[in-house]
């Protein structure tokens, strides 16, 4: 779970990038790299999810 | 950023100065690190600190810094997108050859780069304290400091793409990172959060039942004198930065050099108003998590925002910072001794937003938004995976028997302070 987290991330930052190559307009731009940082911030939650679980199983 | 337009004989004399006091930012940080460890591995600390420097240093200057690209060399490893040229690697020359013969504000880049990563590979390793080996921190040193920090020192400082975001795409000036807001110390951040991730808490600190165990610093005079070692680094990061690669006027140092101890001072503050509020007195290390916090953030915002700014910026740092260890530790099971995952990786997000909040120039802070989406989008991933390859090879984790009798005596032989009693962890009933 916490790899899979991980690997959202990067399709949130392609989405961020591809709104800089896709558009000009600063609003869409924007709107685009928000989402893109949401996404991110969706993969780090799921990875921290993972950690969180992965604990539970193994207390050390 | 333009790291390739020339630096006046007096503002290079001036820069040099100030890059040979940012050594005392890597001196304030291995005390911070081994003052929140246990007493039975300060020595082992400390070490590793020293090692973890020399590790780094000299892989960065040999390898890493020709893919940095602060050195003129090749033309750089450039992909055209969209019609727009993305500068993704540096081709300087390998050995750091032709240092001498180098434009001055090269040499000044590839010096400054030198001290950002030797700060850089210290804050993973604060992390990691008392279960994690010598032989593995230097290892993490040598992941960061030839395949990690290179890229992204390329891509903020030395021509990268991230740094032309304003000649490209019209974002401002680009992503701004003067002082290693980002560079240095998110990167750092994310760093921890991987090493914890991947060698797991301290033994005994989240028993299965009950709270998660109070694992308190040993020295609060080392951390301490820490943070007033580190402000003197700090003043030098961030008005060296703006001199390289920002080419700042002389009449901008005061106020960077204000804004610093602005942020620090304001974090502070905060940080003991709400311990105090929250405990009933003011707790020393979180104050001084507190204070890292706000020169974290002031890395970033230390050329662009105005004193008052700085004060703000600082606040809320210090506001965050002891929340954010209570959440850490308590909601999310991430032991980190030395904090440094919310000082260096929260706390300079938070710095790299406001400097894009404070600048004048327009699409500032969608430059600052897309580079903490690199961060974390990129870098992190990156640095788990790494670290992740590593850790089969050199096992971050000391065995259970070296970390019950401290990491000292497992690996050095020898305790720290071995006129002294060191106590029995009671942690460990």
């Amino acid at each position: 779970m916490k790899y899979a987290g991980l690997l959202v991330m990067p399709a949130g930052l392609f989405l961020a990038l591809a709104a800089l190559v896709l558009f000009t307009d600063p609003v869409q731009r924007t709107a685009f790299v928000v989402c893109g940082l949401a996404i991110e911030a969706l993969g780090l939650g799921v990875a921290v999810r993972g950690h969180l679980l992965a604990r539970g199983e193994h207390h050390l | 950023m333009n790291p390739a337009a020339p630096i006046p004989d007096t503002l290079f004399a001036l820069a040099l100065g100030l890059l040979f006091l940012a050594p005392l930012a890597v001196a304030g940080v291995a005390l911070i690190n081994v003052g929140l460890g246990r007493s039975r591995s300060a020595a082992q600390t400390l070490l590793g600190n020293l090692a973890m420097v020399a590790v780094a240093v000299i892989l960065f200057a040999l390898v890493g810094s020709a893919f940095a690209g602060a050195l003129p060399g090749g033309a750089g490893h450039i992909l055209t997108l969209g019609g727009k040229p993305w500068n993704l690697l540096g081709a300087g020359p390998l050995l750091a050859s032709g240092l001498s013969s180098a434009p001055l504000q090269s040499q000044l880049a590839l010096f400054f780069e030198v001290a950002a990563v030797a700060l850089l590979v210290l804050l993973p390793w604060g992390s990691g304290a008392d279960r994690v080996g010598l032989l593995a921190g230097c290892g993490m040193a040598a992941v960061l400091a030839v395949l990690v920090f290179p890229v992204a020192a390329h891509w903020s400082w030395s021509g990268g793409w991230l740094g032309s975001l304003g000649a490209n795409f019209s974002l401002g000036e680009g992503f701004l990172d003067p002082g290693g807001a980002a560079t240095i110390h998110v990167l750092g951040g994310l760093a921890a959060l991987a090493v914890v991730w991947i060698a797991g808490p301290r033994r005994g600190k989240f028993p299965k039942e009950g709270f998660s165990t109070a694992m308190p610093g040993h020295n609060a005079v080392y951390v301490l004198f820490g943070c007033l070692l580190a402000l003197v680094g700090w003043q030098a990061f961030n008005a060296a930065g703006a001199l390289i690669w920002l080419h700042a006027p002389l009449s901008a140092l005061p106020q960077i050099a204000l804004d610093t101890v602005l942020s620090a001072s304001a974090a502070t503050a905060a940080t003991f108003a709400v311990t105090r509020s929250r405990f009933g007195k003011p707790d020393a290390s979180l104050c001084a998590n507190g204070w890292m916090a706000g020169l974290v953030a002031s890395s970033a915002i230390a050329s662009v925002a105005p004193p008052i700014g700085a004060l703000f910026v600082g606040m809320v740092a210090g506001i965050a910072t002891p929340l954010l260890v209570e959440l850490f530790e308590l909601a999310l099971s991430i032991d980190d001794p030395s904090g440094a995952i919310g000082v260096h990786a929260i706390a300079g997000i938070w710095g790299l937003l406001a400097a894009g909040i404070f600048s004048p120039r327009p699409g500032q802070l969608l430059a600052q938004l897309i580079g903490i989406g690199v961060l974390l989008g990129f870098f992190l991933p990156l640095i788990y995976f790494l670290f992740l390859a590593l850790n089969r090879f050199l096992p971050f984790r000391v065995d259970s028997d070296g970390e019950r009798m401290g990491l000292d005596l497992h690996e050095l032989g020898g305790g720290a302070y071995p006129e002294f009693v060191i106590h029995r962890d009671e942690s460990y009933r």
